[in-house]
Order: structure tokens, then C-alpha cells, then sequence
């Protein structure tokens, strides 16, 4: 995400075609030009998203080893979720992703008002997915399925799978809750790029900063498409 | 290793993907999450997992290639993305190599 | 060639004295605390790294006095493991990982690729302030009462039973972590994607290779460190049960996905004074590294191999024995890389005129005492060995053979070597000799002993021992006051030497690199113009008539 030019020059400039001598407002001083700024964003982009792989991956594996030690619980736990919600709530998101991807194609077309609708879209769309969560994670709360000092939940069919629950439900929540935490550090940059597209920052040479928010937004959804079967469907 | 992985300068490379490849994928993540649910509904004992884990991998997949646009990217981003799930693959394979041998009988 | 200082030959040097450098350029605290220039971010990393390392140090000397008397009479047992975590803590999270990479790293890698900066300037700025931040926690949990989990904080006693600041400590370690992750991913965009025109991937200097290795064990060991910690951290709130057995959890399994990342990470600090490594014996023989290629892809198999053989840590904590031998074959496997690596540079080395600076009396240091450790880890990658001396000295020993004898003198080898190009000076010559020369008396006086102990059963993370090992615990504690005075003296010197050092010219050894291409110190853009790469790495027939032709043009 590169720094910002003048308000008025970056605004009447930005979109237009490059012209062979013209230094692009949003062209940063280390790098040759605007095409070497955008493959060198893009890559760093996907560095990133690579060691977001590993970090979510970490708790994904400890999520598989407790479920062939406890695959009881855990199906217990599972049942605990409503998957009704959870496959609305998916629904959603992928829908987010959809309105995401448009937004990239339409920046890279200098399409302004397209873009800025997509991206409010993708922000409405995330706003509703984590204020769907935020309503299971109360009706967790309320039946007492918090992990910790707050867990008062027991089991009536399998009193003795009552603590393979707690362990399930710790997992949920601590998969979800940075799951939705990295949403809202989403949500916060989208805010941000509606800004920068409304003032028509965006065009065919200069598109790579909603690139890559795309691609960011995009992983975060494939996050969701695994954790959806393993939490909601066991 | 060729040259032109050293930059050499040029402008903003790609030209933007058809419109209505996007629908198009959004139409086939749908039917996945749909046959998802269906399948998770039928009792497959142990396979219940692998197919869950697998459709998830198509969709995963579609999305990579599509809206990420791999399909179209260097070859650098599908060695970054391809390694990542590697290595997680490593850490999977190394982790489960002593979870499910600590049963086994020594002699 | 033998001389105190090499001075370069006139045609090397700018014909007009270049007075505007990265270091006048601006003036005024605010110019260092929000610079974007590589250079100088890669300078405030160098006052940080130090000052954690005094502080560290200082914790070790603590800890060695406790350990002249058998008796535990100096510092109550809990005491002393507060001591010793702090200063596994300290040196490995705000100073080992950092050190080389954000310090040496950073200055130098845009300038070996011919790049104006590194690919993300204010990501490497946020690094730093990262780091800082993670630091204070450090430096918190050290003046309120400190944390004695061992640095490895081990659940469940990490999680439940300490009383300690183990929060406060495993977020700074957490927040750290992202400053290393975001300057390995600076540094994999700017090797890939901003190399100079003519800079194939085989005519890069070794150094790049090696930071391209250490970046990518970056990018993918780390963020398992952070998930590692933020279950730690909710287990330890919410008294959840993630790995606690009473709860249901495995405590085994904290350990496997803490050294998933752990392990890795003694690569991030050795690979990186390998870069460094490679860098001098090719200045100091004057001749191209042997076997370029097999040193070239050593460091990718290393940063490979590195993932797979965390689980040697593990051999005594339970894991199933199938598992464990596999791990143990791994793990004497990836020894072969490393020592590919020694085995090139001793044939550089070979029939070479070798000039004995001080930066190559380090690398002799290291290349010697690294071995020393490396192989000692094949003893402890041998099962049986290692159930014997598990939890004693001898892998005390082990670790701090690779990582002080190994990466610090790489580090002070490097320090030295681009002094000059940092600075604009030489570092008094015979005064970096003689501290070289104790650092490694009081590196061996301080360390070979322990193997000794630990051997015959001394155990490690105890402030009182048997009395039959007291006389190798005092000559160990006499190689440390031998050692810290070896380096006090470099912080002393080479901060003299900033004012009043010896000027050097733009390449005072007479070495192979576009760093040396340019004036000492640099400009703020690194070149005046982009330069384009013509030789071979370390081809010095061909560099230094290429510098005559551009300074004849």
C-alpha cells in the first residue's frame, strides 16, 4: 500500500494512460516503474498470505490430533453448532469474495464507481458474516459452552465427553475468533481502499495495492471454507 | 535460471479476465458448499472427514486459481503457494508420524 | 597485502571526494526515528541488538557467578531460573534472530543487489518499531520480576503452575516475531524482484543466497511460533486445557509445535553468519569461493532440511520411538549441507594468499568452533547419546559452541569486515586482533569445560551442583570474564573509531561486490547511477577492470 501523491495531482492523473516519459504519482523513488512496484507488491503480498498458511495451519493441525484422540467430543461439539447458520454464514462470505474480486477487476479498469460499490459490498457482506458470529458466540456464552471459568456446560447424554467439549469449544473459539479478527483488520483496510477508489486512485497502471487487498480478503475465505466442515459438520 | 526473473522493466503487465469468469466460479463454490452439507448429512463413518477435507480442497483450489488469479500469475506465486501447502503438509505428515505410532509395539 | 590497512588504488576511489552520504544527508533525531533509508533502519537495529546483548550478558555473567560455589548460596533456585529464561529470551528473541539479518542484512543486501533500497522501505521502518515493542516487554517482565519457565516455556508448568510474567513475556516474543517475519518477506521480494541489470542468480554474491535461505525458514517457521504462543497465551488466561493433561491435553504436543518453529530458528542465526562467513573468506583469500554452486544450494537445503528434525528435542519427552528414529536419521542428515559449506570454504582457503584481518580471524574462529558444534549435534542426534546427556551440559555446550562460537564471531567478523563501508572508517587494527584473540581464548575457557561436565552428568537449569565439578565450573566462569572483556573491547574501539578511525575509501580490502562499487559510506541512494553487472561472483580480474572502466568514462 504506497504512500499517497498530492490530493489533486494523483486524482486527475492517476487513471490515465501511461505516457512514455511521465513519472506516475504513485510511482515509489526505489523502484524502476510501475511495473516492477506491482510485481513486487503482488509477490510480497502472497509472502504474506504464505506465512498466514502456516500460522492458521498450526492450530489446524493441533485441531486434527485432538480429533483422532477425542472423536467423540469432538462430534459432540460439533453438534453444539448450528450448521444452518454456519452454511448461511458461508454463503455470505464466498459472496464477499465474489464482490472482492469484481472490485480488483474493476480498479484495474479505472471503473470508479464500480469499484467503490464492490468494495462497500465486500464490506457489508464481511460486516454481516462477523455480526452473525458475534450472535452465535452470545448464544454460546448464554449456554455456557465458553471455555475457562466460564464453562459451566455439561454433557447430559455423555457426562464423561463433557471435558473433550470444553476442549472442542476452546479450539472453536480460538480458530474463529482470529479468524474473525483477521475480517476485521480487513474490514478496517477496505474502509480505507473505498476511500482511495472513490478519489480515483485506481486505473490500469496503478491497481496493485487493491490487488492485493484482494488477495488477502480471498485467503481469509478459504480459512473459513475449511474451518465450516470442521467445526459445523463433523 | 533465465534472465528475465531479474527485472528489466516494463509497465503494468495484464490485461483483466472476463466478467463473467467470476459468476462462474461464485456458481461452482456454491454447489460444493451445498454438496458439503448433503454429503456431511450421510453417515460415511471415516470417510465423512476425507470428503469433507477434499471438496474443501476443490474450493480452496477454485479460489486460488480464479479470484486470486494464479492461473495467470508467474511462476514465483505458484512456487510460493504450492511450497506453503507443502510445508504444512510436512508439519501434518511429521506430527501424525508420531501420534499414531506412540501405540505401536516396540519389538 | 599483509599491510594493517588496504588501501585501494586510486582508480577505485571517486576522483572528487563525495562528501554527501546516507549519514549527513539529513540531521535531527526525527530523520533516524522515521528514516525509510535501509541504511540507517539497519543502524538503530545495531544500537538495539547491543544493547540487548550487554543486557543478556550481563544475566549470563550473573548466572556464572552462582556457579563458581556448588552450593546454591548466591541467588535463591527460584532466582536463578528466572536468570537463566531471561537470558534465553533475551539473546535468542531480541538478539540472535535480529542480528545478522536486520543489522548486516539490511545495510548491505540492497546495495550487493544494485537496488536503491530493499522492496518495502516503510515495512522495514515497522519492523523496527516491532521489534522495539516486543522488546519493552522484554525489558518489562525483566524490572517487574521476571518469568522462569525456561525459554522454551514448557506447559503445563508455563501455563499453570508458574507465577512469573509469562504473558507479558510470550506476547513480546510473539509481537518479535512479526518484525522477523516482515523482514524476511522484504528481503525475498527484493532479491527476487529488484536485482541490478546483469545480476543473474549465479553471479550473486553467497551472501544473498544465504539470506534467501534464512528468509524463506523465516516466512514459514515463525508464524508456528506465533500460533504456538497464542495458545499458550489463552491456556494461560482462560485456564483452558489446551496442553494440559488434566484437562485432556498433551503437554508433547506444545512441544512439537514450539519447536517446529525452534529448530528452524537456530537456523535463522546460523545461516546468515554463514553468508557472512562466505563474504570474508572470498575477500580475505582474494580468490572465488570453491564450489559456488554446492555452497549456493546448500543454504536452500539447509533452509529445506531445517523443518524436518525438530523432534531431536523431543526424544526423551515421550514421542513414539518410530517417530524418534526418523527424526534421529534426519537430523544427522542435515549436518551434510553445513558441512559442504566447510568443507568449500577450507578449499578456498587452500594454495590462498590468506591477509589476517581481524574479520579473518574470526572466521577462523568460527569456521573451527562451528565445526565443534556441529558435530557435537551429531552425538546428540544419536539416540542413545542423547538419552545420556539430554538436560545436561553437554548440550549446553552444544548450543552455545554453534551460536557464539559460530554465529556471534560471524557477526563480529562482519561487524568489522563492512565497518568501513558503514562508517566511512577503519577500526583500529591491532586492537581488533587482540580482542578476537580474546574471544576466542575466552570463548573455549568459557564453554570446552561444559561439555565436560555435562558428560559425566552435571545437569543444565540448576543454580547448585556436585561438588566434583567445581573446578571445571570455575574455569568456565574465568572464560566468560576472559570472554566479556573481549567484547567490551569492539564497543569501545569501534565507537571511538567513528571519529576518529582512519578514513577508508570506497573499497579498503580490495573486495568483490557491488557494496564496494560504491563510496564509504554510501549515499542515501546507494548508487549515483544504477549499475550494471558485468563479472562473475567474485571475479576479481573482471570487477576491478570494470571499476577502472567506470571511473575512466
Amino acid at each position: 500500500m504506497s504512500e499517497d501523491a498530492t490530493l489533486s495531482h494523483s486524482a486527475e492523473h492517476a487513471s490515465e494512460p501511461h505516457t512514455h516519459g511521465h513519472h506516475h504519482p504513485f510511482l515509489q523513488h526505489h523502484f524502476e516503474d510501475m511495473g516492477q512496484q506491482h510485481e513486487a507488491s503482488t509477490l510480497g503480498m502472497w509472502f504474506f498470505v504464505a506465512q498466514e498458511i502456516l500460522f492458521f495451519g498450526g492450530i489446524f493441525c493441533a485441531y486434527f490430533i485432538y480429533r483422532e484422540m477425542y472423536p467423540e467430543a469432538w462430534k459432540a461439539g460439533s453438534h453444539h453448532q448450528n450448521w444452518q447458520i454456519g452454511a448461511a454464514n458461508t454463503i455470505v462470505l464466498i459472496g464477499s469474495s465474489l464482490t472482492m474480486a469484481l472490485a480488483v477487476w474493476g480498479a484495474q479498469q479505472a471503473k470508479r464507481k464500480f469499484t467503490t460499490l464492490m468494495l462497500i459490498l465486500t464490506l457489508v457482506l464481511g460486516g454481516i458474516f462477523v455480526g452473525v458470529k458475534g450472535y452465535e458466540y452470545a448464544e454460546h456464552i448464554h449456554e455456557g459452552l465458553f471455555p475457562g471459568s466460564m464453562f459451566t456446560f455439561v454433557q447430559q447424554d455423555a457426562p464423561h465427553l463433557t471435558p473433550g467439549v470444553h476442549l472442542f469449544m476452546t479450539f472453536y473459539f480460538v480458530m474463529t475468533g482470529l479468524h474473525a479478527l483477521h475480517m476485521i483488520i480487513g474490514a478496517g483496510l477496505l474502509l480505507w481502499f473505498i476511500k482511495r477508489t472513490w478519489r480515483g486512485d485506481f486505473g490500469p497502471e496503478y491497481y496493485s495495492p487493491v490487488e492485493i487487498m484482494g488477495l488477502y480478503w480471498h485467503f481469509v475465505d478459504i480459512v473459513w471454507i475449511f474451518l465450516f466442515p470442521l467445526l459445523y459438520l463433523v | 535460471m533465465q534472465d528475465h526473473e531479474n527485472y528489466s522493466g516494463h509497465t503494468a503487465p495484464h490485461h483483466a479476465a472476463p466478467l463473467g469468469m467470476y459468476f462462474a466460479v461464485f456458481a461452482a463454490l456454491m454447489v460444493l458448499t451445498v454438496i458439503t452439507v448433503w454429503v456431511s448429512r450421510i453417515d460415511l463413518g471415516a470417510m465423512n472427514t476425507a470428503v469433507a477435507m477434499a471438496i474443501a480442497i476443490v474450493k480452496a483450489t477454485v479460489v486460488i486459481l480464479w479470484f486470486m488469479h494464479v492461473i495467470h500469475s508467474p511462476r514465483m506465486t505458484w512456487i510460493v503457494v504450492i511450497s506453503s501447502f507443502l510445508w504444512l503438509a510436512v508439519m501434518f505428515v511429521f506430527f501424525f508420524s508420531d501420534y499414531l505410532t506412540r501405540g505401536w509395539n516396540i519389538y | 597485502m599483509t599491510s594493517t590497512t588496504i588501501d585501494d588504488a586510486p582508480f577505485i576511489e571517486p576522483s572528487t571526494r563525495e562528501r554527501r552520504n546516507y549519514l549527513n544527508d539529513e540531521y535531527g533525531v526525527l530523520s533516524w526515528l522515521l528514516t525509510r533509508d535501509h541504511k540507517r533502519i539497519a543502524l538503530l537495529y545495531l544500537f538495539s541488538v547491543t544493547t540487548f546483548f550487554i543486557v543478556g550478558g550481563i544475566i549470563a555473567f550473573m548466572m556464572r557467578l552462582e556457579l563458581l560455589t556448588p552450593e546454591g548460596d548466591m541467588f535463591t533456585s527460584d532466582t536463578y531460573n528466572k536468570l537463566f529464561t531471561l537470558h534465553g529470551v533475551v539473546m535468542i528473541f531480541f538478539f540472535l534472530i535480529p542480528a545478522i539479518p536486520a543489522v548486516m542484512g539490511n545495510f548491505i543486501l540492497p546495495i550487493m543487489l544494485g537496488a536503491k533500497d530493499l522492496a518495502f522501505p516503510k515495512l522495514n521502518l515497522l519492523s523496527w518499531y516491532i521489534y522495539m515493542i516486543g522488546g519493552t516487554f522484554g525489558i518489562i517482565v525483566i524490572i517487574t520480576g521476571g518469568v522462569d519457565t525456561g525459554w522454551t516455556f514448557y506447559t503445563p508448568f508455563s501455563t499453570q503452575y508458574s507465577n512469573t510474567k509469562v504473558f507479558a513475556t510470550t506476547l513480546g516474543a510473539f509481537i518479535t516475531g512479526f518484525s522477523s517475519i516482515l523482514t524476511g518477506l522484504n528481503f525475498l521480494v527484493t532479491i527476487h524482484r529488484m536485482r541490478a541489470p546483469g545480476l543473474t542468480w549465479y553471479r550473486l554474491p553467497l551472501f544473498v543466497w544465504s539470506m534467501y535461505g534464512t528468509s524463506v525458514i523465516i516466512m514459514l517457521a515463525t508464524p508456528v511460533l506465533a500460533i504456538t504462543l497464542v495458545m499458550l497465551m489463552v491456556e494461560r488466561v482462560l485456564r483452558v486445557g489446551i496442553f494440559d493433561p488434566a484437562l485432556g491435553g498433551d503437554p508433547v504436543l506444545y512441544q512439537h509445535m514450539f519447536w517446529f518453529y525452534s529448530h528452524p530458528a537456530v537456523y535463522i542465526m546460523v545461516l546468515p553468519a554463514m553468508a557472512v562467513i562466505s563474504e570474508c573468506v572470498a575477500a580475505f583469500t582474494r580468490k572465488k569461493i570453491f564450489g559456488y554452486k554446492f555452497v549456493a544450494f546448500s543454504s536452500l537445503a539447509i533452509a529445506f532440511l531445517s523443518f524436518l528434525v525438530w523432534a531431536h528435542h523431543l526424544f526423551v519427552a515421550g514421542i513414539s520411538i518410530y517417530s524418534a528414529l526418523i527424526f534421529s536419521f534426519l537430523s544427522m542428515f542435515v549436518a551434510v549441507p553445513s558441512a559442504i559449506k566447510v568443507f568449500n570454504w577450507t578449499a578456498t582457503m587452500y594454495k590462498a594468499s590468506v591477509s589476517w584481518q581481524t574479520p579473518m580471524l574470526y572466521v577462523m574462529g568460527f569456521i573451527g568452533l562451528f565445526t565443534i558444534g556441529g558435530v557435537t549435534g551429531l552425538f546428540l542426534a544419536a539416540l542413545g547419546v542423547d538419552v545420556h546427556v539430554h538436560d545436561s551440559y553437554f548440550v549446553v555446550a552444544h548450543f552455545h559452541y554453534v551460536m557464539v562460537g559460530g554465529t556471534i564471531m560471524a557477526y563480529m567478523a562482519g561487524i568489522h569486515y563492512w565497518w568501513p563501508k558503514i562508517t566511512g572508517r577503519m577500526y583500529p587494527e591491532w586492537w581488533g586482533r587482540l580482542s578476537a584473540l580474546l574471544v576466542f581464548v575466552g570463548f573455549n575457557l568459557t564453554f570446552f569445560p561444559q561439555f565436560l561436565v555435562g558428560y559425566v552428568g552435571m545437569p543444565r537449569r540448576y543454580h547448585a551442583y556436585a561438588p566434583e565439578f567445581q573446578v571445571l565450573n570455575v574455569l568456565s566462569t574465568a572464560g566468560a570474564t576472559v570472554l566479556a572483556v573481549g567484547y567490551l573491547l569492539p564497543i569501545i574501539y569501534l565507537t571511538w573509531s567513528v571519529k576518529f578511525g582512519r578514513k577508508a575509501g570506497a573499497n579498503p580490502w580490495g573486495a568483490v561486490g557491488l557494496e564496494w562499487a560504491t563510496t564509504s559510506p554510501p549515499p542515501k541512494e546507494n548508487f549515483h547511477e544504477t549499475p550494471v553487472v558485468t563479472w562473475e561472483a567474485y571475479d576479481y580480474p573482471a570487477f576491478l577492470k570494470a571499476m577502472k572502466e567506470t571511473q575512466d568514462v
